[in-house]
């Protein structure tokens, strides 16, 4: 996660959007990123992951990721290529599963009134500001606090907590991006 | 002298051995108690892999149990399942309840007596706040939390605020635990309760056995909660007695303890409600709710289907019957609750009434199976969220409700009011009670058994 990230928003203004549209129970059968990304939002919105991009970002409203607490749903959202949430606030399993990630959810009221979906947008995670690049306006999010910052800089709690106690942590294999197929994937020529 | 403390900042304090903490701060926790079904813990015994261990932190703190999507639903559930198991025997972890002797977990663990007073507990899954019915501080999280807790018995948590309430007078007639926690959503909002305790006080709830309290807690998250707590009391400990010999430690708010907030609440004049779609917190009085026609009468999940759940159904469903083209549902909470609802006949009042009946499962609660509803199905249920595809297709709609509010609509095939369909006030002192969830071997004379004990 670099200071400075840019992609373009998906906003979804209203409040309570709950784990059931980010990723509903039908899929919870499995825990594989890569599957569960096919039905990030869809509920909600059933073109989502025809539309995102790598780097993209969800706006929402308040009380985003309320309900169950499978972590299922921030896979999903990340593994469909969002790098960052940005909420007017969230709900604590949704939040506390974002940053035992170190999956970036910040905090910022009142933003779905300055982003449009498809708006290009900047966080900068040093000054602590959400830009506008699309409408040439800033707003800044809460700041993060130092427990965060620190969990965040080590990339979630699993490393944090192999700091903590001397353990060695090996990252998870990276998860395939959503459009890149097993064919690509195989070297020429076999 | 330490600072006047809520229940839960007390219980924190004691468990990161400090002689206080406050609302705000990050403490690292030592967990009495995890808690483990087939959907989060698969991913978190990769995760535990990822920092090298390989064992957990004591298996004698764990109890495992498949709830979600059992029997196996699919291959991929199959899968879950049989990962558990393996798990489970790999780890030497012996309080594993499988399929026959499986239950909801948060009314598994409660009827098996693994959480007391004063522990701290935690399990991937939001409706563990339940656990606080016994003065226990018991939240959701997610696998990662789990994989962490399960590796090292600790996990980081902010200290919440409390919110505390109030409820005074007595439940009327025909309204019960459900309709008192669906009234309260209905005043805080899914998110009043956001990073907060909620602690209940007052006669209403000292008067409602262990099985009420455990609903009442069960929708802490539905507002928001970390978690829900009560002061563990005679109710507690005489429920308690019965099911363990393990020591433990009540303990109370202090007289000076601060609250973020103070509801108070008259039990007395409230009514049935029910929850239209599809937020928890669209509560109404049961006489504002417009009498729609339902397609499915769902009474199951950690909410509502423990035994008094479905004997309160099945004095209901007694010599009627569901009414035609209505699909009703009884998915007991356990196994133990299961056969005690063989044992004492209910099954035959659901079956003569056209019920269809389940093993214990968390099944279409969550939309896994059991019930799922097709697109524009009605469904009225005991369950505790009614969100867009909740229970199946996205406009499919759920209304929640208690287990007598559930049953009175399966009888009426619309949205019907429980109190039509009790002829007097029902007796609710001197019934008999029984203990749930204790082998047959174990069991005493029917005559000795005391619910709640």
């Amino acid at each position: 996660m670099g200071s400075v990230m840019r992609g373009r928003a998906h906003v979804y203004s209203r409040a309570h959007i709950n784990t059931d549209e980010i990723i509903p129970a039908r899929y919870l059968n499995t825990h594989d990123h890569a599957e569960l990304a096919k039905h990030a939002m869809e509920d909600i919105d059933p073109e989502f992951v025809s539309r995102v991009q790598p780097g993209d970002f969800v706006v929402a409203g308040e009380d985003f990721g309320c309900g169950s607490s499978r972590e299922h749903a921030v896979w999903a959202l990340r593994s469909a290529g969002i790098q960052c949430v940005i909420a007017a606030n969230y709900a604590r399993i949704f939040f506390r599963n974002s940053l035992n990630n170190g999956f970036l959810a910040v905090e910022c009221p009142g933003i779905v009134d300055k982003i449009t979906s498809g708006d290009e947008i900047e966080v900068d995670l040093e000054k602590g500001t959400i830009r506008n690049v699309t409408r040439g306006t800033e707003e800044a999010f809460l700041p993060l606090t130092p427990f965060v910052k620190e969990m965040l800089a080590a990339g979630g709690l699993l490393p944090y907590i192999a700091r903590r106690h001397g353990l060695e942590y090996t990252p998870a294999p990276p998860v395939p991006r959503l459009d890149v197929k097993l064919s690509q994937l195989m070297p020429a020529g076999r | 002298m330490a600072r006047s403390m809520t229940i839960t900042e007390k219980i924190l304090a004691a468990h990161c051995g400090r002689d206080s903490v406050q609302p705000g701060e990050i403490v690292n926790v030592k967990l009495d108690l995890i808690v483990c079904h087939e959907v989060t813990t698969p991913p978190a015994i990769k995760m535990m892999a990822q920092i090298g261990v390989s064992k957990v932190f004591d298996p004698t703190k764990i109890v495992v149990t498949p709830d979600h999507f059992v029997p196996n639903k699919d291959i991929q559930t199959a899968e879950l399942t049989k990962e558990l198991h393996r798990w489970v025997k790999e780890q030497g972890i012996e309080r594993y309840h499988q399929l026959g002797d499986h239950g909801i977990c948060h009314a598994l663990v409660p009827e098996q007596g693994y959480i007391l007073p004063g522990m701290t507990a935690v399990c991937g899954d939001s409706h563990t706040t339940t656990l606080g019915a016994f003065g226990a501080f018991a939240s959701g999280i997610g696998s990662t939390d789990l994989a962490a807790a399960l590796a090292t018995g600790e996990l980081w948590f902010r200290v919440p605020e409390t919110l505390r309430f109030n409820v005074k007078g007595k439940l009327p007639h025909g309204v019960y635990a459900k309709d008192l926690i669906l009234y309260i959503i209905s005043k805080t909002g899914v998110d009043g309760a956001r990073y907060c305790t909620m602690e209940y006080h007052g006669s209403a709830i000292t008067a409602m056995s262990m099985e009420s309290r455990l609903t009442i807690c069960n929708m802490a998250v539905e507002a928001g909660g970390k978690s829900g707590i009560m002061e563990a009391d005679k109710v507690t400990a005489k429920y308690l007695k019965k099911r363990t010999t393990q020591p433990y430690t009540v303990f109370q708010s202090d007289a000076g303890a601060h609250y973020k907030d103070v509801y108070e609440i008259d039990a007395s004049v409230l009514e049935p409600m029910v929850a239209l779609p599809s937020l928890p917190s669209n509560g109404r009085f049961i006489g504002e709710v417009t009498k729609i026609a339902i397609d499915q009468a769902y009474i199951g999940s950690c909410t509502n289907a423990r035994i008094e759940d479905l004997r309160e159904a099945a004095r209901i469903m007694k010599n009627r019957h569901v009414a035609p083209g209505v699909k009703a549902i009884v998915v007991p909470a356990t196994s133990g609750v299961w056969r005690q609802a063989l044992r004492e006949g209910l099954f035959d009042i659901f079956a003569d009434a056209g019920c269809v009946i389940s093993t214990a499962t968390c099944g279409a609660c969550l939309g896994g199976h059991m019930g799922v509803l097709g697109k524009g199905e009605v469904c009225i249920s005991t369950t505790n969220r009614n969100f867009v595809g909740r229970m199946g297709h996205p406009e499919a709609q759920v209304y929640l409700a208690s287990p007598a509010t559930v049953a009175a609509s399966a009888i009426a095939g619309r949205i019907a009011d429980p109190r039509d369909y009790m002829e007097k006030p029902l007796p609710r002192r001197g019934e008999k009670e029984v203990l749930v969830g204790v082998a047959e071997g174990d069991r005493r004379p029917q005559e000795d058994y005391l619910w709640g004990v």
